[in-house]
């Protein structure tokens, strides 16, 4: 049972980064379909600057766990934002379709880190995941609870404080009301003297600075530096803006939403005595709850629990 | 006490393009605590004008002075640095969230986020200038007349002295017009000014201190309300008859087409938008319609070509079939058979046709269509057909006909990528069994179009969006025409069209009508209302305020009904 546990939480974090990157995008008023790919690239960056570092020193004992996850972490959001930035450009500033955008972001992520993984040196991310992936302080002394909830990286923390401060930042703060304002009504809120296109830029490329922390958190903690290739991480980057629309693009359901779509992703691999075929019905059901939100959300008319009123739509300051 | 000026219009210019001149040197002033109406008709520049103070557009020409300091206003913020708030007919709110959040929107940078403290702020200034709010509703929960409250209290908190309200009375209900009128008043008492753009007369005389008139972009004259007349007023608003050179024929044997009885539509606001419109349209005459825009005049020829569910009310059309053979073309055996029972048919030699034979039997089916085939059966009166149980391709096949030219000219009708050979197939391409659609007779209609109306284009696959404004217009009314419709029903067909395109559009409306084609058009211009049309009907806010001669009516009576005044009688 732990084990399902300990699995459900791992996928979960690397759902809710994406997702929580997603949700901030999209109140921001761009649907970003290039999620996956910029997992896929903050991968890619994180593995790198794990390399490098790992290949700096004289032997793998001597890393320090700090400089190995703040160099990680740079080396990923660097990456994930710059690929982030090219959507932003292409969709705020030159107005290109968001959705085709996507697309070809993620088409262009999963090759990218193909093509980055084919160079890297991965001869040390064994030793790297092992120290990524370094409990905190008591989880072994206090049995399942320190097991489950303390004996992960620091990588699942990070992720729900992350969540946390999104939903406090959206709802409690000023700079929270100016951007869903942004993805509302841009018309409104550039009346009112709020730079949409900062707001705009800004939103896509955090958004995916902490989506591409998802895939990498994937790769060097949860199966410790094992490298195939990017359409895994890819269908995670699915799931995560599927997820979106399940807790009603708000951070913090995302935090038990991600949970609930890890347990079923995992629960198919974790049950014993079941035929493949019904492994894969298992593992559809994440798809299946969020159309059924879907259905609900709609049927309901609901306005509050709708996406943000302008997601999708390109803003023309001169269209007013 | 001569009250201070705060601001200056001099010699205001604004150009739209090369030809269009949407304001044209116009000076006028403000003064502190007072309400100002900026009254004019549809296109006369009195919004722009107002987008000049609120940052929207900056002046080609001219100055702006505000409390004696030229001013350069190149933003909505700029606006507000100088105290002036535009209340504008589209409320700019954000739906989902609360009118407390809409009101602190963008404001207060660098200070602590505190909605608590801005409520309280908010809720005194309401209570100073009697608004009725509840602060933590939601926008989308709220009325239209709440959500102007919304707009009036989010430019008051930031800190306007100069307001201004685009058409404000134009949503609301008499009581809540009431309403905003204290609360306006109250605010004039503060010392505030405030401006209202309205083309509403009684409004401006209830209301305002001082009106400003405008005509054409042009500023005419600005008087105190105190010492003019509705009736002065209406005559500077629409200025001296201009004669336009449209030839007019006498309109020949006119017959009815179409009959209109009572017909009501409510909007989506739950308001009446057409409330028991009656007409009739004559063959071979041009029907003018005149009214302020959004007087309902869009909904009620969308409600004639089947597009709107209706409340109320009837559509008749009697189809132009007296002494015309009947046909199978668009008629089944039981129709047929109905026709008969109601005594519409009859045989060549002028016996009834009742469908059944002398000993009081009803004909077989084969009898009846050999009869029908042979062209042996005609119907004896038009027929009479009920709009309202068609579909609105029903309705067009039977030769009731609509073009509307929408603002942007390409919203409707057309489709701004096709080129003009698949637009006219928008209207035939149910024609024939092929599973492929027939290219060549589309083609040859464009062809034709293009030829006949002048329109200006490369060649027929040129993407209708490429095409200048006027050529777009002769492309969608051409095609209209071409299918040779009993009705036509042309709405605002010039609008942005140089004189000459005008003149061509004119000139086949009359051609149309001349061909007997009751033809329904719906203008902006009144000169070109009266020059063109043989009777105009007026509307406003959805009511038919009257029906007048087009050959003997005055500009300025018909003016006046626009605005909504009484009826004239003649």
């Amino acid at each position: 049972m732990s084990v399902f546990l300990i699995s459900a939480i791992s996928i979960a974090t690397v759902l809710l980064f994406g997702c929580v990157g997603e949700i901030i995008t999209e109140k921001a008023g761009h649907l970003n379909l290039g999620i996956p790919g910029i997992m896929c690239m903050g991968t890619a960056g994180g593995c790198l600057g794990v390399s490098l570092y790992m290949g700096a020193l004289s032997s793998p004992e001597n890393a320090s766990w700090i400089l190995l996850v703040l160099i990680s972490i740079l080396f990923s959001v660097v990456f994930a934002a710059a690929l982030g930035a090219v959507y932003a450009l292409l969709t705020v500033t030159l107005r290109c379709n968001q959705n085709i955008t996507g697309l070809a972001i993620t088409i262009f992520g999963g090759g990218a880190t193909n093509f980055i993984m084919s160079f890297v040196d991965r001869t040390h991310f064994d030793p790297a995941g092992k120290l990524i992936s370094t409990p905190l302080p008591f989880a072994d002394s206090l049995g399942v609870f320190g097991q489950v909830v303390l004996g992960h990286g620091v990588f699942v923390y990070l992720a729900i404080a992350i969540a946390i401060a999104c939903a406090i930042v959206l709802n409690k703060t000023r700079v929270g009301l100016h951007l869903r304002a942004v993805g509302e009504s841009p018309a409104t809120a550039d009346a009112a003297g709020i730079n949409v296109t900062a707001y705009k830029y800004v939103a896509i490329l955090s958004g995916s600075a902490i989506a591409g922390l998802g895939g990498f958190y994937y790769i060097m903690d949860y199966i410790k530096g094992s490298w195939e290739n990017a359409s895994t991480i890819e269908g995670f980057g699915w799931l995560a803006i599927a997820l979106v629309i399940f807790v009603l693009w708000k951070p913090n359901f995302g935090i038990l939403g991600a949970f609930l779509f890890g347990a079923c992703y995992i629960v198919a691999f974790v049950i014993s005595g079941i035929t493949s075929t019904q492994k894969e019905i298992i593992k559809m059901l994440p798809y299946v709850i969020t159309i059924v939100v879907l259905v609900i959300t709609s049927a309901r008319k609901n306005r509050e629990n709708q996406p943000p009123a302008s997601l999708g739509l390109p803003y023309f300051r001169e269209d007013r | 006490m001569e009250k201070q000026t705060v601001i200056e219009l001099r010699n205001i210019t604004k150009r739209f393009g090369a030809s269009v001149i949407a304001n044209n040197n116009v000076s006028m002033d403000v003064k502190r605590g007072e309400i100002l109406s900026v009254l004019g008709e549809n296109g006369c520049g009195k919004t722009t004008l107002m987008n000049m103070l609120a940052g929207i557009y900056y002046p080609d020409e001219g100055k702006i002075i505000i409390n004696g300091e030229e001013a350069s206003i190149r933003s909505p913020k700029d606006a507000f640095r100088y105290n002036i708030g535009m209340i504008h007919q589209h409320f700019k709110l954000v739906d989902v969230f609360t009118a407390a959040e809409n009101i602190v929107l963008g404001t207060g940078e660098g200070e602590k986020y505190d909605l608590k403290s801005a409520k309280t702020r908010i809720l005194a200034m309401s209570e100073k200038y009697g608004f009725h709010i509840d602060l933590d509703k939601k926008v989308h929960e709220m009325s239209v007349s709440e959500k102007q409250t919304v707009e009036i209290i989010k430019v008051l908190y930031r800190g306007a002295d100069v307001l201004i309200l685009d058409e404000p009375t134009a949503v609301l209900t008499p009581q809540e017009i009431t309403r905003l009128f204290d609360v306006l008043r109250a605010m004039r008492e503060d010392g505030k000014s405030v401006l209202i753009i309205t083309h509403k007369l009684n409004e401006v005389m209830e209301i305002s201190d001082r009106v400003a008139v405008l005509r054409k972009g042009e500023h005419i004259a600005t008087v105190n309300t105190a010492d003019t007349t509705e009736k002065e007023l209406a005559d500077m608003m629409v200025g001296q008859k201009v004669t336009l050179n449209i030839d007019r024929p006498l309109p020949v044997d006119p017959e009815l087409r179409l009959s209109v009885e009572s017909l009501t539509l409510i909007g989506t606001e739950g308001k009446p938008v057409l409330d028991g419109i009656s007409f009739g349209a004559y063959g071979g005459e041009i029907l003018g319609i005149a009214g302020i825009a959004g007087s309902g005049q869009r909904e009620l020829l969308e409600s004639i070509a089947g597009l709107h569910h209706l409340e109320s009310g009837t559509v008749t059309y009697f189809n132009p079939k007296k002494d015309k053979p009947i046909t199978f073309y668009h008629k089944s055996y039981e129709r047929v058979m109905e026709l008969a029972h109601e005594g519409m048919l009859r045989y060549a030699d002028g016996r009834d046709f009742t469908g059944k034979d002398e000993y009081g039997k009803s004909l077989s089916k084969k009898t009846v269509k050999a009869l029908v085939n042979a062209g042996e059966i005609f119907f004896k009166e038009d027929e009479v057909i009920n709009l309202r149980e068609k579909t609105p391709l029903q309705i067009r096949e039977l030769g009731v006909r609509f073009s509307f030219v929408p603002e942007d000219r390409l919203g409707m009708g057309l489709v701004g990528n096709m080129d003009i050979t698949d637009n006219m197939m928008l209207r035939s391409y149910r024609r024939g069994k092929s599973v492929f659609v027939d290219r060549k007779a589309p083609e040859e209609l464009a062809n034709e179009i293009i030829a006949s109306l002048q329109v200006v284009t490369p060649d027929t696959h040129t993407p209708v969006r490429r095409l200048s404004g006027g050529n777009v217009q002769k492309v969608l009314v051409g095609r209209e025409i071409a299918a040779g419709p009993k009705v036509l029903m042309a709405a605002y067909p010039v609008r942005g069209l140089d004189i000459n395109s005008s003149y061509t559009i004119y000139n086949l409306l009359t051609e149309q009508k001349k061909s007997g084609v009751a033809v329904v058009f719906v203008g902006e211009d009144l000169d070109v209302l009266l020059a063109l049309c043989d009777r105009i009907m007026v509307i406003a806010g959805g009511k038919v305020m009257g029906t007048v001669d087009a050959r003997t009516a005055k500009k300025e009576e018909i003016g006046l009904m626009m605005t909504g005044a009484a009826p004239a009688e003649s």
